[in-house]
């Protein structure tokens, strides 16, 4: 077990390695294909009419005018070690893990992003429980009782909902809870500061973003069930006289679990790197916000943190994941 | 400065025009629920426009939270390290510039009034130096006296350390003698800073300019010569630790999220005649949906920080309602919307084929997809009306504004072809630019000019792109869609940096016609160095004319913001000095 855990920690680090090369490819090697130099590069940084000399100061503030492998270096050096920054009158030390200064605001990103991970880890965790519990008991319910008054009712809801896309849902559901009956607060409140109004002011966006997902895991689940349940050993099961809650909860369910065990780490994951159209639209500040700002301001320190944080929560729920199959189905051995 | 709007990346803008649209239907909806847009139901609409001619809920009333709200994020909350013309306007409550604009609806808010200053400055040699002398008794929020040398260390870390504080303008750094050479107060240690820049006393400042310049008093009212405690600096972390100068301080600053601000104690209301500190606390929040923030202005619980107006859903349903339209105020911008010639690139160095460009537009339909009459009046000079200095005047009429092929080939003819393939630039992420420029190719193919569409990200339009000229060479891109508002209402602050030669750089560019006519430049120069407001005037006229007759640039439409106007907020002016945003000064609440 420990050697598959630290099997799995080396390869994480490689990957994560190569994901932050990648970025800093894409930002700094495609634009020079496309002819950009550094200076416009630069100039990007600064305001109208900047001189030749602003222009050198920003490279050298930046770190521009140093070949891309040596920023490259810099920047995992920052990560693991930390790094001094200029802040014009002092300097400042960034403590490890230090994913530097923003270009554009020349804000540090390290408090940025942890500043926002409660955002979107709240937005995630919330939604994943409901669309986990909604979904796979819908699906259950189909599967158990196929072409049902109940199957076709879940199944009508989960097509309406993997159709409507999220800012559909979302808007209309701030529209109405929050506009036209204000049942619920608007301005996020962290859970260590009060966990109703916590809960309260996200309730409309778990609710978007678990109609979303609770329909994939609702199919999912019934495919899933629909096969398992025909399958030898839960005829056995039933044969030997267990009751039909233990088959399908301990046999049927256990079995079908294992694929929406993979796609539920692969989803978790991906809204924990930020969840972009639902933090939009209910104005949350997590990650995804940030990372569309980043973005859009063409600023590589916020965008490598996003992305290399994107990445390890991938890389630790697909970890989890391989966890909990060994859980799920014992027939799965770690090796 | 360069229209500047809420950026978003294409993926994004997808979702969002959806939103939009869902949020048509929902406000349709709620149509019932609206009490005519007064929010609170109670008050009656002062009528449409009326924060443009006069003020709105004039009261004295104080205690309360004003909220702001704004989809994207300001550049800095560093009253030295912004350019944002919103941020000029709230920036004033935590930072006193020498002078500022009078709070007064429409063109009377560009009138200009002492703040920090006790009057406005005294020229001499001929407009070369400028002398300020502070008002008595001024403080921080610390309690600590507000000198003359504040404000020049203010003027120096925001102009002269780029490399830190680099989103600002730098017109400081432009016109102040020896400003090319001074390294500014992070590299020179020295207590000396820069030698044009003088403080005999804590109560006077002179300025020493390397040029005539009689619009300097505009220059001071920029949020950079607010004081800044030299102790106290700490760069770019300063944003963190402002010290107030103003009649609120910040009681808590969240990047990108929040700020709050809240009385400061040791203000005094005797130094200052313009500042009333209404509400108890303003609370600025950042990163709100923008059409969130619609429906929070329409409830009358916030104020929309960005100032830029509605989004299309809620528009589309204000022009269809008389009583929503009443809580409207529709004025100019303060911006044009253009198509810039580049006067550099064959066919279009010669002013005939320009002149065919010109007759060949169809300026209706170009107001059309910029979003009908509401979001701007069909322009045909370079300085939009509420920039003093404009003269009305058409010199390519065409019948209604649609354009003449007739002419258009006349003049080609006279440039000697038939036909011009060119391209034409526009930003990707500004879809009613997109659609403009679609409506220029379609009227200019009538002409027999073929254009192509090339977009470019906002975020690389000028570094990268149309800002470039050797590489509109190359692409032969003949045409810029652009947008561009005055950095100070004036004509020379409108026009030097679109029209001067002496703005024509490798990149960055923003002359994008690359106009280097020696009479524009010339007239910019005489201009600038005249007293007279009304002689000043009459040449920023002329230039209007001689750039027009040059046929560097097709005037689109005059830019209009439509702005829902809250109820349940007091003292409201919509201002000409900041592109037609309310004046944020003396903004209260009815609401305790």
């Amino acid at each position: 077990m420990i050697s598959y855990i630290l099997r799995r920690t080396v390869a994480a680090v490689i990957l994560l390695l190569v994901v932050t090369a990648v970025t800093f490819a894409i930002f700094f090697l495609l634009p020079r294909l496309a002819g950009q130099t550094a200076d416009q590069l630069a100039q990007q940084y600064i305001g109208k009419s900047p001189t030749k000399a602003d222009i050198e100061a920003v490279k050298q503030n930046l770190g521009l005018d140093q070949p891309v492998y040596v920023q490259y270096w810099d920047f995992i050096k920052g990560i693991v070690s930390g790094a001094t920054y200029d802040l014009g009158p002092t300097t400042a030390q960034c403590n490890a893990p230090c994913f530097g200064y923003s270009f554009k605001t020349h804000v540090e990103v390290w408090p940025q992003l942890t500043s926002r991970i409660p955002v979107t880890l709240s937005l995630a965790a919330g939604a994943a429980v409901m669309w986990l519990l909604g979904g796979i008991t819908a699906g259950v319910i189909s599967a158990l009782k196929p072409r049902s008054l109940a199957d076709r009712t879940f199944m009508g809801i989960a097509l309406a909902g993997v159709s409507l896309p999220m800012f559909f849902t979302g808007q209309l559901a701030l529209f109405l809870f929050t506009f036209k009956w204000p049942i619920f607060g608007r301005d996020y409140v962290p859970f260590t500061e009060n966990p109703s109004q916590w809960a309260n002011t996200l309730f409309p966006a778990w609710c978007s973003l678990a109609l979303l997902y609770s329909a994939i895991y609702a199919r999912l689940t019934r495919s899933g069930m629909l096969e398992t349940m025909s399958e030898d050993f839960i005829r056995t099961a039933r044969a030997k006289g267990l009751r039909e809650r233990n088959v399908v909860a301990k046999h049927g369910l256990r079995a079908a679990l294992t694929p929406i065990i993979t796609v539920f780490g692969m989803d978790l994951g991906l809204l924990l790197g930020g969840a972009v159209i639902t933090e939009y639209t209910f104005s949350l500040h997590g990650i995804g916000e940030y990372a569309v700002q980043s973005i859009k301001d063409n600023d590589l320190p916020p965008i490598l943190g996003v992305t290399l944080l994107a990445a390890f929560f991938v890389v630790l729920a697909n970890f989890l994941v391989d966890l909990l199959y060994a859980a799920a189905d014992p027939r799965v051995r770690l090796s | 400065m360069e229209g500047k709007q809420t950026i978003m990346r294409r993926s994004a803008l997808a979702a969002i025009a959806a939103i939009g649209t869902v949020s048509l239907v929902l406000s349709g909806c709620s149509k019932a629920d609206d009490n005519s847009g007064n929010g609170d139901g109670n008050s009656k609409s002062a009528g449409a426009d009326a924060a443009t001619k006069g003020v709105v809920n004039a009261s004295t009333a104080k205690g309360g939270t004003v909220t702001y709200e704004y989809s994207d994020v300001p550049d800095s909350f560093d009253p030295g390290n912004t350019y944002y013309g919103y941020m000029f306007n709230l920036s004033r409550l935590y930072a006193r510039p020498l002078m500022t604009y009078k709070p007064a609806p429409g063109d009377k808010g560009n009138e200009l009034v002492p703040d920090l200053a006790a009057a406005p400055g005294e020229s001499s040699d001929n407009g070369k130096t400028w002398t300020y002398k502070l008002r008595e008794g001024l403080k921080y929020e610390d309690g600590t006296p507000i000198t003359s040398k504040d404000v020049k260390y203010a003027v120096e870390r925001s102009n002269f350390a780029r490399d830190v504080l680099s989103l600002g303008p730098n017109y400081f750094q432009q016109f102040l003698e020896g400003g090319d050479k001074y390294k500014g107060p992070y590299k020179d240690k020295s207590d000396k800073g820069i030698a044009s820049i003088q403080t005999p006393d804590d109560q006077t400042i002179v300025f020493k300019l390397n040029r005539s310049f009689q619009e300097f008093d505009y220059l001071v009212a920029q949020p950079q010569t607010a004081p800044v405690p030299k102790a106290k600096d700490k760069g770019v972390d300063y944003v963190k630790s402002i010290v107030s100068s103003g009649s609120y301080k910040f009681e808590s600053y969240e990047e990108g999220k929040q700020a709050v601000l809240v009385r400061n104690e040791n203000w005094d209301a005797k130094t200052d005649p313009l500042r009333k500190q209404y509400p108890d606390k303003i609370v600025i929040k950042l990163k709100v949906n923008a059409e969130t923030i619609d429906q929070d202005v329409r409830a009358g619980k916030a104020i929309d920080l960005g100032g830029g107006g509605v989004q299309a859903a809620t528009q589309a349903e204000i022009v269809s309602d008389p009583d929503l339209k009443a809580n409207t105020d529709n004025t100019y911008g303060g911006r044009l919307v253009y198509m810039a010639i580049n006067t550099k690139l064959a066919p279009f160095d010669k002013v005939e084929c320009r002149k065919a460009v010109q007759y060949a537009v169809d300026k209706k339909s170009v107001q059309t997809a910029l979003g009908g009459p509401i979001r701007g009046d069909i322009a045909t000079t370079v300085l939009p009306p509420d920039v003093p200095g404009y003269k009305k005047a058409d010199l390519y009429a065409t019948p209604d504004n649609k354009g003449d092929a007739a002419k258009a080939k006349e003049q080609l003819k006279a440039c000697g072809t038939e036909k011009i393939k060119t391209n034409i630039s526009a930003r990707s992420d500004r879809p009613q630019e997109i659609a403009a420029a679609t409506a220029i190719i379609n009227s200019l193919k009538a002409a027999g000019i073929d254009a192509t569409l090339k977009q470019f990200p906002s975020g690389k339009y000028f570094t990268d792109a149309a800002g470039v000229p050797a590489f509109n060479k190359k692409q032969n891109i003949g045409l810029h869609m652009m947008q561009w508002g005055a950095d100070w209402p004036s004509g020379y602050g409108f026009d030097q940096q679109i029209l001067h030669g002496d703005a024509i750089g490798e990149s960055g560019n923003t002359n994008l016609s690359q106009l280097d006519n020696a009479d524009v430049n010339k007239m910019l120069e005489q201009a600038i160095a005249t007293e007279d407001a009304a002689e000043r005037n009459n040449l920023y006229a002329e230039i209007d004319n001689k750039t027009m007759e040059e046929a560097a640039l097709v005037p689109l439409t005059y830019f209009k913001v439509l702005l829902y106007r809250p109820a349940g907020f007091t003292n409201l002016v919509s201002t000409a000095a900041f592109s037609g945003q309310y004046d944020y000064l003396n903004i209260g609440t009815t609401k305790k």
